[in-house]
């Protein structure tokens, strides 16, 4: 490490940091709907993200700036079996290709905002939400301090606080201006902020490592160089161990915990509550399943990234700390202005996941616990505003989890996070496709599966530490080692199903499913499901010019769109000159008409009749049309005043 | 069942028995530009699945347009 400060890199990477933030405040005007005041409009952006946001968002938030440190660390560190998180991410996107969609349909026609929410819907039983709900604030709280740990280890290689002889303030200070900065923007943008800022965090990124790809290899002599070096230094053996340090190639013996290990993480990695809130931001099913087909390219990133680890091996990077691995080598290998750009790039890397984790944990606390058990009757204005203040809670808990803790103590709370939040996979990947389970024995399952990965966890010891020491451990009944979230989750599923059994054999009473099975193939558009809220301005730019279609023009004001301007825009929308349908794909769906109101500046305009399954429902999508006209009404430069309430319009006063 | 939901399945499947297979390609030979074959096969696989995933999309998507339309 070099002495002292890195002044270039060092001013490279507040440049950067600088624009983000001022990105992360602009974000809440970014696409913004009417009624922002709720915790689908801060928790997730008004559902309205399509590919593109949903693919950054999804990337910004699945690889985080942990993953970029910590991936190329295990293969410094060990070689081939680090490198288990390519074959991992490689099995995520079949897996969610399969569950996502079903997941986004019951969703928006039911309103849930966390797994959580469809659980309790699902089962009818709150204690298994509670229990879903719990097991996702858990795993969440150390994933985000990890995320700052990823920021610490950038600064101590630039120099900033890492000195061990500074006072504890002094040398704390840069994270502790990082998180005060991330807290701001996330309390006052919710979801928008770091779905901006992952534009951003991506483009770096990527930057860096195609840079990074091709120019480090060509500094250090090649591939063939670079891998019979690393070759050399996995055959030297550990004086902790005993044994090598590593391998290029895993052995026989290290197959199956690798196999596990892709499989395991693979599954678990959709339970984490907030993938689940990127993807419930979309803004419709098919959104998700393209980006299943797109998002594999960020796998290919975390490859080339892994390769990273053996170019530090055969840089001759000597770090204590592995985390430090790539960092250095970025630092050692770059000219000083990239290694900023590289250390910005890891730096907002962190940013993008934190924020969004902590949003996620905040809405399984509102939605799960707050409003299931304190707050019955809390209106969406209590939600949104306690949402906010859990979401700064949680950065401040995981700050204080860094600056007062062991490094090792975060480290060991994500690996038991991750085999725990794999044991809710059988209620909600199991829900989604059937309501055969019984919610008891879910219940039962998921604590059996909770206790065991624990305790093994717990019992497996390595050279430098007594427990917690990895994430794989000898199987039972199979001898091979393997991973413990997934063998918890075997024996989970076991519980379930056989209690299951037993449960339905003795009639135990099941809960109510609100749902019904074609809530789980419902798209936008259908009868009940949102209509994307703040319609793109290109849309309406490219579809119909206002002054052209000055038809039954209702509306106060000259140039503000007309229904007829709304009905043209969106082919979901039908008017027959007197009611207005939303088009379903669903016949048994029973419709009736609904009178509404549009209210332009607090005053009366007109009323429609909207044919819809519930008045709430039309209600709902006249105040959608109402955005309609606000956003194309901002569009020329007027100002949004329309709001929708439900019932004919009063009789006009003038 | 109908044999396009089938190629879906396939497609989807695959990458799992690809990978999980660790055996399968646990050496070092042949490398490709001087990486071993235990890290290139398996970054080519990523682009692999991708088309798959990509392939079981389109197939998807056309499956449901007939059943829409078939119902009709």
């Amino acid at each position: 490490m070099k002495d002292g400060v890195n002044g270039v890199a060092l001013a490279v990477f507040i440049f950067f940091f600088l624009a983000v933030t001022v990105m992360g405040f602009l974000a809440a005007r970014w696409r913004r709907a009417e009624n922002e005041q709720s915790l689908d409009e801060w928790g997730l952006g008004g559902r309205s993200f399509g590919t593109w946001i949903t693919w950054f968002l999804l990337g910004g938030d699945l690889y985080t700036a942990y993953t970029f440190v910590a991936v190329p660390a295990a293969i410094y560190a060990a070689g081939a079996a680090g490198f288990f998180a390519v074959p991992y991410t490689i099995l995520v996107y079949p897996l969610i290709f399969t569950f996502l969609p079903r997941l986004w349909s019951v969703s928006h026609k039911h309103g849930y905002v966390t797994t959580s929410d469809f659980v309790r819907g699902r089962f009818g039983s709150k204690g298994l939400s509670l229990a879903v709900a719990l097991t996702g604030i858990l795993a969440t709280m150390p994933y985000i301090a990890l995320q700052l740990v990823g920021i610490q280890a950038v600064l101590d290689v630039m120099g900033v606080g890492g000195g061990e002889d500074t006072n504890w303030f002094i040398k704390d200070l840069p994270l502790l201006i990082a998180f005060g900065v991330l807290a701001a923007y996330t309390y006052s943008s919710g979801l928008r902020a770091p779905a901006l800022i992952a534009f951003v965090k991506d483009t770096l990124i990527y930057i860096v490592i195609a840079v990074a790809i091709i120019y480090i290899p060509i500094k250090l002599g090649g591939f063939d160089e670079i891998f019979a070096k690393a070759g050399e230094a996995f055959g030297e053996t550990n004086p902790a161990t005993g044994a090598p340090r590593g391998a290029l190639v895993p052995a026989e013996a290290g197959q199956w915990t690798y196999a596990t290990l892709a499989l395991g993480s693979a599954l678990a990695l959709f339970m984490y509550p907030h993938s689940i809130t990127a993807t419930l931001s979309s803004k419709s099913r098919e959104v998700i399943r393209r980006n299943t087909t797109i998002l594999p390219l960020y796998s290919l990133m975390l490859g080339l990234l892994a390769l990273l680890g053996f170019m530090a091996i055969a840089a001759g990077i000597k770090v204590q700390n592995g985390q430090l691995a790539i960092p250095q080598l970025f630092e050692t290998m770059f000219p000083d202005w990239f290694a900023g750009v590289a250390f910005a790039a890891i730096g907002i890397g962190a940013l993008v996941p934190a924020a969004i984790m902590s949003i996620a944990a905040a809405n399984l606390f509102t939605r799960n616990i707050y409003k299931d058990f304190i707050r019955k009757d809390a209106t969406p204005e209590q939600e949104t505003k306690v949402s906010k203040l859990v979401s700064l809670l949680v950065k401040v808990g995981a700050l204080a989890f860094v600056l007062t803790m062991d490094k090792t103590v975060a480290i060991n709370f994500q690996l038991l996070g991750g085999i725990w939040i794999l044991q809710t996979f059988p209620a909600l990947v199991g829900g989604l496709f059937t309501r055969w389970f019984h919610r008891w024995a879910l219940l039962a399952g998921w604590a059996v599966g909770m206790v065991y990965g624990t305790v093994a966890a717990y019992g497996v010891a390595s050279p430098t530490q007594k427990h917690f020491g990895g994430s794989s451990k000898e199987i039972p009944g199979i001898g091979e080692i393997g991973y413990i979230g997934l063998t918890a989750f075997v024996l989970n599923v076991v519980v379930t199903v056989v209690l299951t059994f037993v449960l339905k054999a003795v009639k135990a009473p099941e809960g109510v499913d609100e749902t019904r099975p074609e809530d789980y193939t419902a798209d936008a558009g259908d009868p009940g499901v949102q209509v994307e809220l703040p319609p793109d301005a290109k849309r309406w730019k490219g579809g119909t010019r206002l002054s052209s279609r000055a038809v039954r023009r209702r509306t106060v004001g000259d140039a503000l769109p007309t229904v007829d301007d709304v009905v043209a825009a969106d082919p979901d929308i039908s008017f027959d000159g007197q009611q207005l349908s939303i088009l379903s794909q669903d016949s048994t769906v029973q419709v009736l008409p609904w009178p509404v109101c549009f209210l332009y500046g607090g005053r009366a305009a007109f009323s429609i009749v909207l044919n819809a399954p519930s008045p709430e429902l039309a209600l709902l999508t006249a105040r959608q049309m109402a955005d309609r006209f606000n956003q194309q009404a901002a569009n020329f430069g007027y100002q949004p005043l329309m709001t929708a309430q439900g019932g004919f319009c009063p009789p006009s006063s003038g | 069942m109908t044999p396009v939901r089938v190629v879906i399945a396939l497609c989807l499947i695959a990458p799992f028995v690809a990978m999980l297979w660790v055996g399968s390609y646990a050496k070092t030979d042949p490398t490709f530009i001087g990486i071993p074959f235990f890290y290139w096969y398996q970054m080519a696989w990523v682009l692999i699945s991708t088309v798959l995933t990509m392939i079981a999309f389109k197939l998807w998507q056309r499956d449901q347009r007939a059943r829409r339309g078939g119902e009709r």
